[in-house]
């Protein structure tokens, strides 16, 4: 049986960590891409042997692509579809499962194929996981971002056989699509890209305390986050949140002030490599997240490391 | 304008998640409980079209008897009506849920111009219920908006890609889902709270079809409690804080 997975582009991580996750799943691996431009270049080395181009379909229109690869799975019959964990992949794969009505899991860490099949997703932005059963077929399931990593076979095939297909698609499937790309309206460092982040949380106490927090991060070449306490607040804007309804970041190091460490604030931040929290109560939830703590007040705190980096900088 | 927006009563954890015996749900002996940031966006959103546009906002919910107390918080922030279907408490799986979510909606006297949702929900973050409801009701469903705005019989509405903003334009009515940043929802006022006492919750109670997406139970991810070195104690501890970020060689 064929597994099909849904590539966004070949040299999209999170496809390449859907095609990873898809091999146990059937004893061969299709992919499915879509627009004029989509190619199968690279995909050879994920151990695909064919690739479904969907032709017509070069503007985003989710429940257009979503019939693409309904028309491949009655045309394939595979035994799962797998898209990645991302917004297109989740969005695609939700309205795939609604034209099947089959179910989706959505964000699966393992799977394993049975009768019914058995699959382990993530909940709470990671914070927590769940083992379920599927009751459907194909099986439909995405890729939780990074819970595989993307690996190339030893022995690819050395092509993939293209095949280029034009899809039905009804004009109800095309009436959501993107008309229009605004630019970005980013400044500065991005939270995403950042290798420090220097955040903070309710602690700070006000807007205008989080001075101390964007000198050090300046200092430091990095970002200031936040948590939602500050949103909330409306001391910084959403764009700065961290967590499971803010960015999610991967920084080298985070050094969380005057936050607790509410389980949906670390599922932003537990990419980051190293977690400094700065807090005066010792038995703060952080604590048990944190590589390093130290205990006090932010106010005191923050300053004094600034002023110890322009020491040992001038020195 | 009629606009709904669906929301789901979740537990609010602290910063440790225990799970009940049976290791099917969360223990909730020492929570409150809440809804998604995204759904909380998603009334704010409608409350404030009623209040350019007239018409009327209404929350939904799918969930046990006590769900009512969200439902009175978004009517004590300004949403006019609730529509509660009552739940036996158990997990509903997204088809079940949005199934139970369409019923509901077919049966209001008035259909709703927008139905707004969360981009996913807080515990379960299925990222379907929505895309499943407006596909039974033939909509059109545009996910994860950070902006938006009515434009005669068509709103427009943004979505944020990794190197932008993606527009779309979709005529009325339509399915949305949303994103914290949407908007800043307001807080309560004691007389919102008052008022929200005397708006009416039409109440139902649907009946649970088995689950095609069977949760069969919960775990804690690995790799929780870790020790954290302590630098030290106030001011004092920043040269050893120099040292953690030399060794990373960020000084
Ligand atoms: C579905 C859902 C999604 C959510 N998504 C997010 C999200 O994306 N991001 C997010 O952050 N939250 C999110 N939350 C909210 C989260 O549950 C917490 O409410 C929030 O993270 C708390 O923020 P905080 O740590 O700043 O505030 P608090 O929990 O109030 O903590 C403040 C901390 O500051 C410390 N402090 C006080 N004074 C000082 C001082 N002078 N110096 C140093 N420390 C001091 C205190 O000891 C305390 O630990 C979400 C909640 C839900 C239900
Ligand atoms: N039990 C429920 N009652 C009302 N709305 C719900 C319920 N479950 C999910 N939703 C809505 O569907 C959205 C997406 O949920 P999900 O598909 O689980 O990620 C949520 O943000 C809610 O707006």
């Amino acid at each position: 049986m064929t597994v099909l997975v849904f590539v966004e582009s070949p040299d999209d991580e999170l496809s390449q960590q859907a095609l990873t996750f898809a091999r146990g799943l059937g004893d061969e691996v299709h992919a499915a891409l879509m627009g004029e431009h989509a190619g199968p270049d690279g995909l050879a080395a994920y151990d695909v042997s064919v690739a479904h181009v969907a032709r017509g379909l070069d503007v985003y229109a989710p429940a257009a692509w979503a019939q693409a690869i309904v028309e491949l799975v009655e045309r394939t019959a595979p035994a799962a579809v797998v898209g990645p964990g991302s917004d297109r992949g989740n969005e695609v794969l939700a309205h795939v499962a609604a034209k099947l009505d089959q179910p989706l899991a959505a964000n699966c860490t393992s799977a394993t194929p049975g009768d019914p099949p058995t699959l382990t997703r993530v909940r709470w932005g990671g914070s927590l996981l769940e083992e379920a059963r599927l009751h459907g077929a194909p099986m439909l399931v995405t890729a939780a971002p990074h819970a595989v990593t993307a690996e190339t076979v030893a022995n690819a095939p050395v092509t993939v056989s293209a095949t280029d297909f034009t899809p039905a698609v009804s004009e109800a499937d095309l009436v959501a699509r993107v008309s229009e790309r605004a630019g970005a309206v980013a400044a500065g460092v991005s939270l995403t890209d950042a290798d420090v982040v220097v955040s903070g949380g309710r602690g700070v106490g006000s807007a205008a305390g989080f001075s101390v927090l964007e000198e050090l991060a300046e200092l430091l070449g990095g970002a200031v986050g936040c948590s939602r306490a500050v949103t909330s607040a409306g001391w910084r804007p959403h764009t700065d949140q961290v967590g499971q309804t803010g960015t999610k970041i991967a920084p080298e190091i985070y050094i969380a002030c005057g936050i607790s460490g509410a389980t949906q604030h670390m599922a932003g931040c537990k990419g980051a490599k190293k977690l400094l929290a700065i807090n005066p109560d010792g038995d703060a939830s952080i604590f048990a997240s944190a590589d390093y703590a130290v205990i006090g007040d932010l106010h005191e705190i923050v300053p004094a490391i600034s002023a110890e980096i322009r020491k040992a900088r001038s020195g | 304008m009629n606009v709904l927006v669906c929301v789901k009563r979740v537990p609010l954890t602290g910063g440790k998640i225990v799970l009940t015996e049976d290791e099917r749900a969360i223990s909730t002996r020492h929570l409150g409980f809440t809804i998604s940031p995204h759904e909380e966006c998603g009334a704010e959103e409608a409350i404030r079209l009623v209040e350019a546009h007239g018409g009327t906002s209404t929350v939904l919910t799918l969930g046990p008897v006590e769900a009512e107390e969200q439902l009175r918080d978004m009517m004590a922030i300004g949403i006019d009506r609730a529509v509660h279907l009552l739940s036996d408490g158990g997990e509903w799986d997204p088809q079940a849920t949005a199934a139970a979510i369409v019923t509901a909606i077919r049966a209001e006297d008035e259909a709703p111009d927008l139905i707004l949702f969360g981009n996913e929900s807080a515990d379960a973050g299925n990222y379907q219920v929505a895309i499943r409801v407006a596909h039974a009701l033939g909509l059109p469903c545009v996910t994860g908006v950070k902006g938006m705005s009515v434009e005669g019989a068509s709103v427009r509405c943004e979505q944020e890609v990794p190197d932008g903003r993606d527009v779309y334009v979709v005529p009325m009515p339509a399915v949305l889902t949303v994103k914290e940043g949407l908007n800043l929802p307001r807080y309560p006022s004691v007389p919102g709270r008052l008022r929200a006492k005397r708006k009416p919750v039409a109440a139902s109670r649907p009946t649970r079809p088995d689950a095609r997406l069977e949760m069969v139970r919960l775990v804690l991810p690995p790799g929780l409690g870790k020790h954290a070195e302590v630098l030290g104690r106030g001011p004092e501890a920043a040269p050893a804080v120099i040292g953690v970020l030399q060794e990373l060689g960020l000084v």
